[in-house]
């Protein structure tokens, strides 16, 4: 079970608390996360990723275990406590302001 | 007994302002979509309670709303809480936020870049949706006005977009280049005498209008002058804010330019300007009387480097001859110390007996006159900055 924290925009969108769960059966990367949140949530569509090249929006961020692997390569397998739920999949929106 | 229903976008939610015939007391709800830019909500002519909004987010991108009971609920378009996440023949929903550009060889001539800053080619990049225009006919279908500049089209609700390429495809796009607020297409107006002619405005490119359905367009800025083109008779490049059309006479159009107050009487093959006495003619909304097609609104603003009126004095300026000959519309706006802006799509009319004319400031004001300008006062005061006002007159 693969836990998932939204920003609170999102939350509003997909009519959920912080923290979705989802069921995997891949390997455990941000693609195959962010594939399974959209499938369950498909009004989250285009909000995280752009609909075509499946980019991450500019001023969203992921964090795993502390890490900002935001950078990273969609399909890097992502930490055993993600896979494990153990921690959760942070879906962020950048800080803005002064 | 009739009744008034305002539809009000801020940078900061949705808000939904109501009132009987009268229009003395009003009820506001609100904010929709809370915390997101809405940039325009619009109801159907034809079902006055489907309601499409434009929600938007630098970090979140675009998202389409509907209501089909006047403002009282809202679901973005496909995709319904609780439904399932894929149609009946196994495709993924999520569609109704999906603006792709048409690059197909069958349609239009597809582009792929238009004129930077620098003078540079830049590719086409979907932003946001400025203008929502649903359809005169079909309370599905909707047209929808973008940055970068182009025009969509839904027939299913909203649910899925497809672009009228021909626009983007005219020759002159690869010249089209972005204002201060973005390449964004803002106007879309729809002629209620032939189902076939739209017109439409983009800054910083121009006004177009369409005769075959949207298939192919022409630009319609002979007459108009800016000082920053060189060319007097540049067929595109004019940074035009906002156009308007009086349903009964469709042939005849008004334009606030960036400078200038405009008016064509051939569909947009020749303008005139029509400024007269305004002291200023810079400005953003302009909107005509809802009975009266020669009784013309729009607000004065000091300049493109100060946008705030002129003197801190807030001041509709209406006309009652198309232009020219103009009145200044003081009683309830405040005369000074004010410095807030009314963006393009923030004026509306009602289509009362008395015709009752809205507009919202920056500042969060909601202004309402019931005698067609000659007084005026507020709803409601400290909304977030206000993007768009709409009116809608209801049975």
């Amino acid at each position: 079970m693969i836990r998932v924290v939204l920003p609170h925009h999102l939350r509003t969108l997909a009519h959920v608390g912080s923290e979705v769960e989802l069921e995997l059966n891949d390997q455990i990367t941000q693609r195959t996360i962010l594939d399974a949140l959209e499938a369950k949530y498909p009004m989250l569509r285009g909000t995280i990723r752009d609909h075509v090249t499946q980019k991450r929006r500019a001023f969203v961020r992921f964090f795993v275990c502390g890490e900002d692997v935001s950078h990273d390569p969609a399909d890097t397998p992502l930490p055993e406590a993600i896979a494990t739920g153990t921690e959760p999949f942070f879906i962020m929106g950048a800080i803005a302001g002064g | 007994m009739s009744g008034i229903r305002l539809l009000v976008g801020t940078r900061k939610g949705a808000f939904v302002l109501t009132s009987d015939g009268k229009r003395e007391k009003w009820k506001v709800d609100g904010p929709h979509f809370a915390g997101w830019e809405i940039y325009h909500v619009k109801g159907s002519p034809v079902d006055p309670n489907r309601l499409y909004a434009s929600q938007t987010s630098a970090w979140f991108g675009q998202i389409i709303q509907r209501s089909d009971d006047g403002g009282k609920s809202w679901i973005q378009p496909g995709t319904p809480p609780g439904e399932p996440t894929t149609t009946p023949d196994g495709m993924l929903k999520g569609e109704s936020n999906k603006f792709v550009y048409d690059t197909s060889p069958q349609t239009g001539k597809p582009l792929t870049t238009h004129q930077w800053y620098d003078g540079t080619q830049h590719p086409w990049e979907f932003k946001r949706v400025w203008h929502l225009e649903p359809s005169l006919t079909d309370p599905d279908a909707v047209y929808a006005g973008v940055e970068d500049a182009a025009l969509f089209r839904s027939s299913d609700g909203g649910e899925t977009w497809q672009e009228l390429a021909g626009l983007r495809g005219h020759g002159s796009g690869p010249r089209w280049q972005p204002g201060a607020g973005g390449m964004c297409l803002h106007s879309i107006l729809l002629d209620p005498k032939n189902s076939k002619r739209m017109f439409i405005a983009i800054s910083a490119a121009g006004a177009f209008r369409t005769d075959d359905g949207g298939k192919t367009w022409k630009p319609i800025n002979q007459g108009l002058h800016s000082q920053y083109i060189p060319d007097p008779k540049a067929e595109v490049g004019h940074c035009v804010h906002h156009i308007a059309m009086h349903p009964k006479r469709p042939n005849t159009l008004f334009m606030q330019k960036h400078w200038d107050v405009m008016r064509s009487d051939d569909a947009g093959d020749s303008w005139r300007e029509v400024s007269g006495n305004l002291p200023s003619d810079f400005g953003f909304p302009i909107d005509i009387h809802a009975h009266e097609p020669d009784t013309i609104y729009v607000v004065p603003i000091k300049s493109d480097s100060e946008h705030f009126p002129p003197d801190g004095k807030l001041r509709v300026y209406r006309s009652r001859t198309g232009g020219n000959e103009w009145e200044e519309l003081t009683r309830g706006l405040p005369q000074r110390d004010c410095y807030v802006n009314v963006l393009r799509d923030a004026m509306t009319v009602d289509s009362l007996d008395s015709c009752g004319v809205y507009f919202g400031t920056t500042g969060g004001q909601v202004y309402a006159s019931m005698n067609a300008g000659d007084t005026w006062s507020p709803i409601v005061r400290d909304l977030p900055a206000v993007l768009s006002v709409e009116a809608q007159t209801l049975p």
